[in-house]
């Protein structure tokens, strides 16, 4: 039986060791320990006022806005239909400068909070710039 | 269907019922959100240090190396300086070129006893590229979902995402690593059942691992593209964690989000004491990291020792008088 | 023992694995698949475990009462002293790459000869053992418990590996399937279940300097009878010296090339060599003690590989050698070239190798100080110090069989191929996927070249007689050199069963027949007796 009982190339195996828990541990230690709060999205004055939005609760938006603005965005395009029934029986245009925004005019305080939080690159803004308001003019341009 | 088969399969869907079940109906997210996600992390670096240390404490006791090419030998003759490497420079370039581009499963080949009897061997190449396509997406993926774990998020993680994200299919865009890496796991899954050989050679521990990382990518591509969560709240567990302030936030994530850090977890604590090492042995294995210099410089073994031999004076005193004989030297005359 | 003909054997190869899986299929020890078990009395001279009179086809192996403890301890103590082996014990993925690597698996078509399982013999007996979930889980985890039929299993696979390294080559980690069939055979040994073959060679290399048991008057009468031979091919009388004490160079071959052709004729080459290098300076002496370059211990345990591997140093120190020069060998060169030093250096006493005739420094051999024939012959011909005549060898059209160690445990290639371009004018390759380091076993490597096991034997051959069949048929090969005493003891009936018209050759023969000799009469026959082409002609007219 072999009587020595240590690490054999001891200095490659310690590094190597040392790298690999040093990329895994990685995350646990860029952010130093500290709280990272969760976004809060700030709401307009306008916002608040209206109290409700196109679907029905918070949990809903947050998962699927993208999904209803995607499908507004063939629906229009496609189709030239800007008419939204949302699930509280309203009557909404489908346009994403003239409704979301319309409310939520607060893009970096609103849409911006989470999309960098979870790292999300909407393409939305290639074109809708920080809220100009679509007129008749520029859509037909 | 055989019981290797069969064992792993059921191993898994009880560990997804048992998550699921867990979760749903007896509300324990904090349980398998924070506890066992912490737990796993620890058991697979003590168990990843622990193997690796084992390894490392068992000494190399001669210089083995596989030469897959000509030695250094006389001046004039080329050597091959990666594939028998003579060098520590060699010797990493060989181990680079094994660990990126899985050189030696590059070369496999697939025999083939054709016109009755005429031995064939045709390049190979599918094993090798599923293998790294599985790799490499599988190391995508991971990257990828440092976003959850990082914040600020680095600008390196959102570039690599852009480009797995090049397609620009569908909402939320499509990740090609995704798409790919489920496509080699059902290759390689699907490899073990079809082909009689690997099927005959597979154990359940080898389905286990396929299987379970199939139960990963799938719920997670449900949780992208189809069944839709709250990437907002998941960040928060996941930063809560990596910052040790956990946090279970309520709602929106559901029992499938759950189910995939569940099946992340029982991965990352099986690791260590499963095949999966060959990540860490694959460094340590004799037959590579090793230059083949053999005869130039010497090998020490550590626990070298001295063995019985028939000495020269044993031969001779048996031999002696038929030596003389022969007119062959000898060193007593008598 | 009839052996089946060659396509009845190649009907078997089907390559499809049993219904059952591996570990409910019992092992079956077929005649013509398996040697005879050792000689009680070669496991006793060597002082090793249980010497006795046993036969695999009996039920009753008598082994000891508590041989599952034995091999347990001696499993155990492998693991902590061989890093290698643990780690091949515990990273395999089973990808599979290995399964048709294997000339036993391509010949056999049993699925137990795909190195993946040979090794998974030993690996799930190391699970059962050694491992967590193994303990747990057991046949779920591949683990199963060391029975009498787990032990006979290992030794009927554990010697139907010729530990070629072919599989090494194509595993993803380096898994080298030779270095578990080492540790599996070395705790057959703890229990003394070796084969005969193995055995008694190494008895006879122990007590007598070589496999063959030659003893020191009758080695000398076997190459007197070479000189005598060769004086009737070329007319000239060498003069080999024995244990020559203040020789410069010590030369080992291996013994078979004393003993059986056509080695022999190779070993005529080297008596031709050193005569022609004689007058240029060449100094240079046979041993009768160090009489052999195999090392059949290498096939038993790293042990007996160091007892026997010994008697080089020592007959190099004894004799005042500078270095060592070696002769066509296989393994021999594996242990020479990855053993040697390691175990029974430094050889302090001797001196880095310099060809007396060129001055060459082997800068690759200054800490082992030995020389491979093939480098020493290849420098000697780039230095136009032989004066060839390589029509001698028009009646030849010669491949190159890369025999296992020399590719995969050393790296020899081009030097033999560069030294058969230069002696010969018809040189053919084999396919690519057949030579270098992707090169097929012989199929009698590693202590399987016996009489008994045939079948096994023309089975395992199958792939590298295969490829020599494509350059025959397709170039009309009819002669096929290799540096190996074991590829010329046993490819030779794997040529006769396979494709009969094929001879074998060693490097050294060849260039003995191109080698112009000063004062030789004009040659007729090569070192064969056979005609020399042109000349039969020239005779009648």
């Amino acid at each position: 039986m072999l009587k020595e009982k240590r690490i054999f190339n001891k200095k490659l195996v310690i590094a190597g060791l040392i790298i690999f828990i040093g990329v895994i541990t990685f995350p646990f230690w860029f952010n130093h320990a500290k709280v990272v709060a969760p976004p809060e999205v700030k709401l307009t004055e306008k916002a608040k006022e209206a109290k409700e939005c196109v679907l029905p609760d918070k949990v809903k938006m947050r998962g699927n806005h993208m999904q209803l603005l995607d499908m507004w965005r063939d629906t229009v395009v496609r189709d030239g239909n800007r008419k939204y029934i949302g699930t509280n029986g309203k009557e909404y245009e489908m346009s994403l400068s003239n409704t979301c925004l319309d409310c939520h005019s607060n893009k970096a305080d609103f849409c911006d909070k989470c999309h960098e939080y979870a790292s999300v690159n909407p393409y939305c803004w290639d074109c809708h710039i920080d809220n100009p308001k679509e007129t008749k003019n520029n859509e037909t341009q | 269907m055989n019981i290797n088969y069969l064992a792993s399969l059921i191993a898994v869907i009880v560990l997804f019922l048992l998550v699921y079940v867990g979760v749903e109906a007896a509300g324990l997210r904090y349980f398998f959100g924070v506890l066992l996600p912490y737990l796993a992390v620890i058991i697979f670096i003590i168990g990843f240090v622990k193997k690796i240390v084992g390894w490392a404490k068992t000494p190399v006791p001669f210089r083995i190396p596989t030469t897959c090419g000509q030695q250094e030998t006389l001046s004039w003759i080329k050597p091959a300086k990666i594939d028998n490497p003579t060098t520590g420079s060699g010797v990493f370039v060989r181990m680079l070129l094994e660990i990126l581009c899985f050189r030696s499963l590059f070369r496999n080949t697939k025999m083939e006893l054709r016109e009755g009897d005429k031995l064939s061997y045709e390049w190979e190449k599918w094993l090798w590229l599923f293998a790294l396509a599985f790799h490499y997406s599988f190391l995508t993926v991971l990257l990828r979902h440092l976003r959850f774990f990082l914040e600020p998020v680095p600008g390196c993680v959102k570039f690599l995402e852009s480009i797995d994200g090049f397609l620009q299919i569908g909402l939320p865009g499509i990740m090609i690593s995704g798409i790919i890496l489920l496509a080699a796991l059902l290759f390689l899954l699907l490899r073990r059942i079809l082909i009689p050989q690997i099927k005959y050679i597979s154990l359940a521990s080898d389905y286990f691992p396929l299987f379970l990382i199939i139960g990963i990518a799938i719920t997670g591509i449900l949780m992208r593209y189809f069944t839709r969560v709250d990437i907002a709240g998941i960040k928060e567990l996941t930063i809560g964690l990596v910052t040790f302030h956990p946090t279970v936030p309520d709602g929106g994530i559901g029992g499938l989000f759950y189910v995939h850090l569940f099946f992340v977890s029982v991965l990352i604590a099986y690791f260590p004491f499963s095949k999966l090492m060959h990540l860490g042995g694959i460094f340590m294995s004799p037959t590579r990291n090793l230059t083949t210099d053999t005869r130039a410089t010497r090998h020490i073994n550590p626990w070298n020792y001295d063995v019985k031999v028939h000495t020269y004076e044993e031969y001779e005193e048996e031999f002696r008088e038929k030596m003389i004989g022969a007119g062959l030297p000898v060193e007593k005359e008598s | 023992m009839s052996e089946p003909r060659p396509d009845e054997l190649i009907r078997k190869m089907e390559h499809k694995p049993h219904q059952k899986g591996w570990m409910d299929t019992p092992v079956n020890i077929r005649k013509g698949m398996y040697c005879y078990a050792s000689n009680p009395k070669s496991v006793e001279y060597l002082g090793l475990p249980n010497a006795r009179a046993w036969n695999p086809l009996d039920v009753d192996w008598k082994l000891p009462p508590d041989w599952q403890e034995i091999i347990h301890k001696g499993f155990r103590e492998r693991l902590d002293k061989f890093r290698s082996f643990k780690i091949f014990m515990d990273v395999c993925v089973r990808c599979g790459a290995c399964a048709d690597k294997c000339h036993f698996f391509i010949g056999t078509g049993d699925p137990k000869n795909m190195p993946v399982l040979r090794a998974e013999l030993l690996r799930s007996v190391y699970r059962n053992d050694f491992t967590i979930a193994g303990k747990i889980l057991g046949k779920i985890a591949g683990a199963r418990e060391m029975t009498i039929d787990v032990l006979k299993e290992w030794w009927y696979y554990l010697f139907q590996c010729t530990e070629c390294r072919r599989c090494s080559v194509f595993c993803p980690y380096g898994i080298d399937t030779a270095e578990i069939t080492i540790m599996g055979r070395e705790l057959l040994n703890l229990l003394g279940l070796n084969i005969d073959w193995i055995a008694t060679p190494v008895a006879n290399c122990y007590r007598t300097g070589n496999h063959l048991g030659i003893q020191p008057h009758a080695y000398k009468d076997m190459l007197d009878f070479f000189v005598e031979d060769i004086e009737e091919v070329t007319g000239v009388k060498v003069e080999p010296s024995f244990n020559r004490k203040g020789a410069d160079i010590l030369f080992i071959t291996p013994s078979g090339d004393v003993f059986a052709d056509p080695g022999t004729y190779t070993a005529m080459g080297y008596l031709i060599l050193f005569h022609y290098l004689k007058d240029m300076g060449l100094d240079i002496t046979w041993s009768t003690y160090a009489s052999e370059g195999g090392n059949f211990g290498f096939f038993t345990s790293h042990e007996t590989m160091k007892r026997l591997n010994k008697k080089m140093y020592a007959e190099a120190k004894r004799l005042g050698v500078k270095w060592i020069l070696g002769g066509e060998c296989g393994h021999m060169w594996r242990v020479i070239n990855q053993y040697m030093d390691t175990m029974n250096g430094p050889a302090d006493f001797l001196e880095a190798p310099v060809s007396p005739i060129t001055g060459t420094k082997f800068e690759n051999a200054r800490s082992t100080k030995m020389v491979h024939i093939a480098e020493f012959m290849a420098d000697l011909i780039k230095h136009k110090k032989l004066k060839l005549d390589p029509s001698r060898n028009d009646h030849l059209k010669v491949t190159y069989h890369d025999s296992c160690n020399p590719a995969r445990g050393m790296g020899i290639l081009e030097e033999p191929r560069y030294v058969i371009n230069n002696v010969c004018n018809h040189f053919y390759e084999m396919p690519s996927n057949t030579i270098r380091e992707q090169t097929f076993c012989c199929g009698s490597g590693a202590g399987l070249n016996a009489g008994e096991n045939i079948e096994l034997r023309m089975a395992g051959g199958f792939p590298r007689a295969n490829a020599v069949k494509h350059v025959h048929q397709k170039y009309g090969v009819n002669m096929l050199a290799c540096i190996c005493a074991v590829d010329r003891a046993a490819l030779p009936p794997l040529m006769d069963y396979w494709v009969p018209e094929v001879g074998v050759t060693g490097l050294t023969e060849l260039v003995a027949n191109a080698l112009i000799v000063p004062g030789e009469a004009e040659r007729t026959t090569d070192l064969r007796g056979e005609e020399l082409q042109g000349k039969e002609e020239a005779e009648d007219a």
